[in-house]
């Protein structure tokens, strides 16, 4: 074979979810009552880019054979935090959003302490900070309220020449800062060995712990970037249990659709960001159809009901029974 | 390691206490010290009719946590408490609308309502082997949605029947709440079957290597698929319960489960990666929960203050009997 | 190559797992230059003699000398940085990356803190290339490589990290016999380069062809060291098993008539690329054996009859009557009887956490129960006769099933089916790490239940067991059936040159078609 044959054969999830995204996007477009316009499109892009930090922190954990079911409460966590912080002087501003950075990364680096080397299942330990960080969240905002600097704010959530929405900006920004050099760092590459298969990677001399510990601290500060940006979005911060739930929800269904594995060790972040975007345009289609708003709760659940399905088909080309039982 | 001098103390020790989880023992221990501890705030914390209020607050807990306690044991989770209970107390109440028949079968068929959740996450765990994490939050959504779209989003008008309420605040045996015997008959049941019971071995034998199971001849899916369906059904029960104690449902009620009946079966020693654990403990877990919940109300804390005490307790405590073995 | 100082030496090397000691007191000399052969039965302290070297395990005690100096390793990858690198029988591929990602896994190289994929790339095409495998893309993902390519990328892996000692622990059971030349080329290319290996085999030959040097182990201690060619197999193979190992088997009945109907029969089996168009038949009263090297379908034979595998064609027949089994449930079932003794007894015989008791009915839980209640009185008295029958040695039948020894827990593992009573017993390499006290005890059970009317088809890694015990052995080569030995016909050689003799068999593949 040759070498762009195993290319496309690795990016298939990700080039997968891109094609659902645009088909889904163009049928949105093409039905919106104002069309194909920048203004659409930065609107979507807005409410997309919150979703997708989401799913790329759950990615980076999801690389790792683990699962955090906190991103959505440190998601909301941080929004609070940014709701007090990031106000005021531009450099108040700048302070203010490098603390809010580093209380994500903190939340993200407590996970991973607890689950690598408090040895706990990833699920229980990270329902568990979940409830601590909602707790500190709504500490921070018992009501919602708060302001932010809307100079910067409307610049983020703006457009760059009046065309490219902002906020898609600051997204390829962060996946080159953030995803592209962990995915292609020796740390990065052990936390995808890890989550393939540990015991050969620890055969391998793999440096497993300090692998999966970046990518749960990584994943605390790319949840903490959407909380960022959910403040730029809404001014305010508000800590709505519901909420929180529900982007940790979303980002597991974004990671499904965007071709990561949830037994770990294969995918990538930007096949999230697409599965992420391709989630909320399909979650829109019905706004655009006209149809009751109430449906969109269950449609959004069957979406992921469906997606998670899908993995199932690998099944029937299991010829060894034994090998469902891991 | 530590096994054999722990076998010699526990040598000298009464047989039940020797053959009970270490776990089982802190849990209870804790018991023990949230009771004193409330009763330094409150006289009337170690009153009868107090305790006994608490254990009526535990026993819907109790109901949940005994599904969850099943599902866990098989190394499985499910996260769609939240709305098989709202599902559960919002479909019973809803059959009360219809007529004298929808008051009889209103119970019924909200259990049914859960046990139908169940049964789609067993279909997706046991048979399409979607990890049970993801399957059931998955249900969790779609029943959120079915139920949003059938409530209008708002809290339903229809109120519990009186068969409901009855089974949540009534007294059969006078002093002791109703709900209080549903918990101990069902837990009774559980125990039963855990420990008397074919399936109940075969639950055990999944959840420690399901490997193994299958090539014994089990149909491990069925086992699997049953496990899911009466965590469903309990759960819907325990919404069921909840709705007779309110006299109605409400949109969100399931929320509060979730947490509780996870921390409530690990905290009582089961494993959360299956295959060990005893009902006992989970009785103690639920218990635990229960006290220190009405302890941090009866201190006033806020609603944030308990969701960090509850997440900081959980784990701590799993922290100290609850790590998977080192690797090397 | 003689110099003062060893490349490596291990003084005194002990270790225990629970109560069981791996190692006692084990010695091992390394030179550079030159190809030491590690010889052992399994269970001997081979595994763990080369977890200890290669940083898996920390010794309990004694003390590792490389160049005449003290060394500890914390992790494989100390091991490795110290230039010991080890191709482990469980092999340590991460599947879902590439070839060129696992050859470089332990130390890729990086620039500007960012792994180098051009210079990975070349290092991984010049590890193929020195190890023979150019054929394998570097892009290609492991998962989706055969084993015997994985085994290659393995061996590949293991040279890009420039090791002074390699050590192959049974590093060629799945490969093909032009690999296995090819590797061998390899490997005595390296010694001339100074590298020292240390080569873990059953297959005399292989030692016969590579080995300079010799050491024998036994319930680990190290019992022999000597050149290679200074002792004859059969000298050799008195040191590993520590006496004539002619006198352990039960006596052989006489043939079961040919003309008796068979209760299993199998016709032209075939299942993927593992399984080719296999026939046999197992009469009541019959041990018949499965032989050849390790890895050439043996398993999935068995695992075909007890209906684990899907999308098998052919036919099996159960008195002569066809039928189809889709799971182990089924297989169990009256009409059935089949029983199988898993591969791997930890994982898949028993739950090693739970009681004896409990493991013990496992499989017969439905016989046990009425209504779906176990009745404790027959459990008690099932499991009762079985701890007798097998002379199961327990402190207890509410203990941990993981707390008996290897050879106490094959019994349970045997007990349990027994308690079914079947009729047809399918038994996977059930002596492997068992001691030499409890393979006896089965070998006189296997042939008990055989003269009690059961069908055995049994797989065994061991040539010995396989002489001593079956009425009958097929030979599987490759998935298909080679040769079949009756009676007087199964001797090792005939076992060893059917199993291996490789250009034999291809040349007559024109005829055999």
């Amino acid at each position: 074979m040759k070498d762009w044959r195993y290319w496309l054969a690795e990016q298939r999830g990700t080039l997968l979810a891109l094609g659902i995204f645009i088909v889904m996007f163009i049928i949105y477009t093409a039905n919106h009552p104002a069309g194909f316009t920048a203004n659409v499109v930065q609107t979507a892009s807005n409410k997309g880019v919150l979703l997708a930090f989401v799913a790329m922190a759950q990615t980076l954990v999801v690389i790792t054979a683990g699962i955090d079911l906190s991103v959505g409460m440190i998601f909301l966590l941080t929004n609070c935090l940014a709701s007090w912080l990031v106000v005021g002087t531009p450099t108040q501003t700048a302070l203010g959003v490098i603390a809010v950075l580093a209380v994500g990364l903190l939340c993200g680096a407590i996970n991973g302490a607890i689950v690598i080397y408090g040895r706990l299942q990833p699920i229980v330990a990270t329902i568990a900070t979940g409830a601590v960080y909602y707790g500190v969240g709504l500490l921070l905002r018992p009501f919602p309220g708060g302001s932010v600097n809307e100079d910067l704010a409307d610049a983020l959530t703006g457009r760059v020449f009046g065309v490219v929405p902002a906020s898609l900006v600051v997204l390829l920004a962060v996946v080159l800062v953030v995803w592209v050099p962990f995915s292609r760092s020796v740390l990065g590459r052990a936390a995808y060995a890890a989550g393939s298969s540990e015991t050969a990677a620890y055969m391998s001399g793999v440096p497993i712990r300090r692998g999966k510990f970046a990518a749960y601290a990584l994943a605390g500060l790319l949840a903490a970037i959407g909380g960022l940006f959910l403040t730029f979005f809404t001014y305010t911060g508000d800590a709505a249990y519901a909420s929180g739930n529900a982007y940790t929800l979303f980002s597991i269904a974004s990671v499904v659709l965007g071709g990561v594995s949830l037994f770990g060790g294969k995918g990538s972040a930007i096949g999230a960001i697409f599965g992420a975007l391709a989630f909320r345009t399909i979650g829109d289609l019905l706004f655009v159809f006209d149809f009751d708003p109430l449906w969109q709760p269950l449609f959004q659940g069957v979406i992921l009901l469906v997606a998670v399905s899908l993995g199932a088909f690998a099944l029937f080309r299991v010829r060894n029974r034994l090998e469902w039982f891991l | 390691m530590s096994e054999t001098t722990l076998n010699g103390i526990a040598g000298h020790m009464p047989k039940f206490i020797r053959r009970a989880d270490p776990a089982v023992l802190t849990a209870f221990a804790c018991i023990v010290l949230l009771l004193f501890v409330g009763s330094l705030y409150s006289r009337s914390f170690l009153s009868p009719e107090y305790l006994l209020q608490q254990l009526k607050v535990a026993s819907f807990l109790g109901v949940i946590a005994t599904g969850m306690m099943l599902v866990v044991l098989l190394g499985q989770i499910d996260l769609s408490v939240p709305w098989a209970v709202a599902a559960g107390a919002m479909m019973a109440c809803a059959a009360a609308a219809y007529g004298p028949v929808g008051v009889a079968l209103a119970i019924p068929f909200g259990i049914l309502c859960g046990v139908g959740i169940g049964i789609v996450n067993g279909i997706g765990v046991a048979y399409l082997r979607i990890p049970s994490m993801i399957i059931t939050l998955a249900t969790n959504a779609v029943a959120q949605g079915l139920m949003v779209v059938y409530t209008g989003g708002y809290s339903p008008q229809d109120s519990a029947t009186g068969a409901m309420r009855y089974l949540a605040t009534g007294f059969i045996i006078p002093g002791v709440p109703n709900a209080v015997i549903i918990w101990a008959l069902i837990g009774a049941a559980m125990v039963f079957v855990l420990t008397r019971t074919g399936f109940g071995r075969t639950v055990y034998g999944i959840g420690n290597r399901e490997r193994a199971a299958y090539l014994s001849g089990i149909d491990t899916r069925r086992v699997v698929m049953i496990a899911f369906a009466v965590s469903g059904g309990l759960s819907a029960f325990g919404g069921v319960l909840l709705a007779g104690y309110a006299s109605k449902a409400a949109q969100s009620m399931g929320d509060a489960y979730l947490l509780p009946s996870i921390a409530a079966v690990v905290l009582g020693g089961t494993s959360i990666l299956g295959g060990r654990g005893s009902y006992l403990g989970t009785v103690a877990g639920v218990i635990l929960i229960t006290l220190l919940q009405s302890i941090l109300s009866v201190m006033q804390m806020p609603e944030a203050g308990r969701q960090i005490i509850y997440g900081v307790v959980i784990v701590a405590m799993l922290l100290l009997y609850g790590r998977a073995p080192a690797s090397r | 190559m003689n110099g003062a100082v060893p490349l490596f030496r291990m003084e005194g090397i002990s270790k225990r797992y629970g109560g069981v000691r791996a190692l006692e007191q084990a010695e091992l000399t390394v030179e550079a230059g030159s190809i030491h052969a590690v010889l052992g039965e399994n269970g001997a302290g081979k595994s763990t003699l080369i977890k200890v070297m290669a940083g898996v395990v920390a010794p309990d005690e004694g003390r590792m000398m490389l160049d005449g100096h003290e060394v500890t390793f914390a992790s494989p990858g100390a091991a490795n940085k110290a230039g010991i690198v080890c191709i482990f029988q469980e092999l340590s591929l991460v599947p879902e990356l590439s070839v060129a990602d696992n050859i470089v896994i332990s130390d890729p190289p990086t620039r500007f803190g960012m792994i180098d994929r051009k210079a990975q790339r070349r290092i991984a095409e010049e590890a193929l290339a020195r190890a023979g495998a150019a054929d394998i893309h570097p892009l290609a993902l492991v998962k989706d490589l055969p084993l015997s390519r994985r085994q290659m990328v393995e061996i590949a892996k293991a040279l890009a990290r420039k090791p002074r000692i390699l050590i192959l622990d049974e590093a060629t059971s799945a490969l093909t016999a032009t690999d296995v030349s090819k590797i061998f080329g390899v490997l005595k290319r390296l010694r001339s380069e100074g590298l020292a290996l240390l080569y873990i085999s059953h297959r005399m030959n292989e030692i016969a062809e590579l080995a300079d040097q010799c050491t024998v182990f036994r319930n680990g201690r190290n019992v022999a060291s000597y050149p290679a060619g200074s002792k004859s197999d059969n000298e050799v193979v008195e040191l590993m098993i520590g006496r004539e190992y002619s006198h352990i088997f039960p006596a052989k009945p006489p043939p079961v008539a040919a003309t008796t109907a068979p209760v299993l029969e199998a016709r032209k089996l075939s299942w993927t690329d593992r399984l080719d168009n296999i026939s046999l038949s197992v009469r009541a009263g019959e041990v018949v054996g499965l032989g050849g090297l390790d890895g050439q379908g043996q398993r999935e034979l068995l695992l075909a009859f007890f209906g684990v595998l899907r999308g098998l064609s052919g036919q099996i027949l159960i008195d002569g009557k066809p039928v189809s089994i889709a799971s182990p449930s089924k297989a169990r079932e009256d009409g059935i009887g089949m029983a199988l003794i898993p591969e791997d007894r930890k994982t898949e015989g028993l739950m090693l956490p739970m009681t004896v008791r409990e493991n013990l009915s496992f499989a017969a839980l439905d016989r046990l129960s009425k209504a779906g209640i176990i009745d404790r009185v027959t459990e008690q008295r099932l499991i009762d006769d079985m701890v007798g029958l097998l002379a199961i040695k327990t402190a207890g039948l509410d203990i941990p099933v993981g707390a008996l020894s290897g050879g106490n827990q094959q019994k349970v593992v045997i007990a349990k089916w027994l308690m079914r009573q079947p009729r047809i017993i399918l038994l996977n390499d059930p002596t492997r790490g068992i001691d030499v006290g409890t393979k006896q005890e089965l070998y006189q059970l296997m042939r008990k239940l055989a003269d009690a009317g059961a069908a055995i088809l049994f797989y065994s890694t061991d040539y010995d067991e396989l002489i001593g015990c079956c009425d009958r052995v097929l030979v599987l080569y490759d998935g298909a059936v080679k040769r079949e030995l009756v009676g007087a016909e199964i001797t090792e050689r005939a076992l060893i040159s059917s199993a291996l003799n490789i250009h034999e068999s291809t040349m007559s593949q024109g005829a055999d078609a």
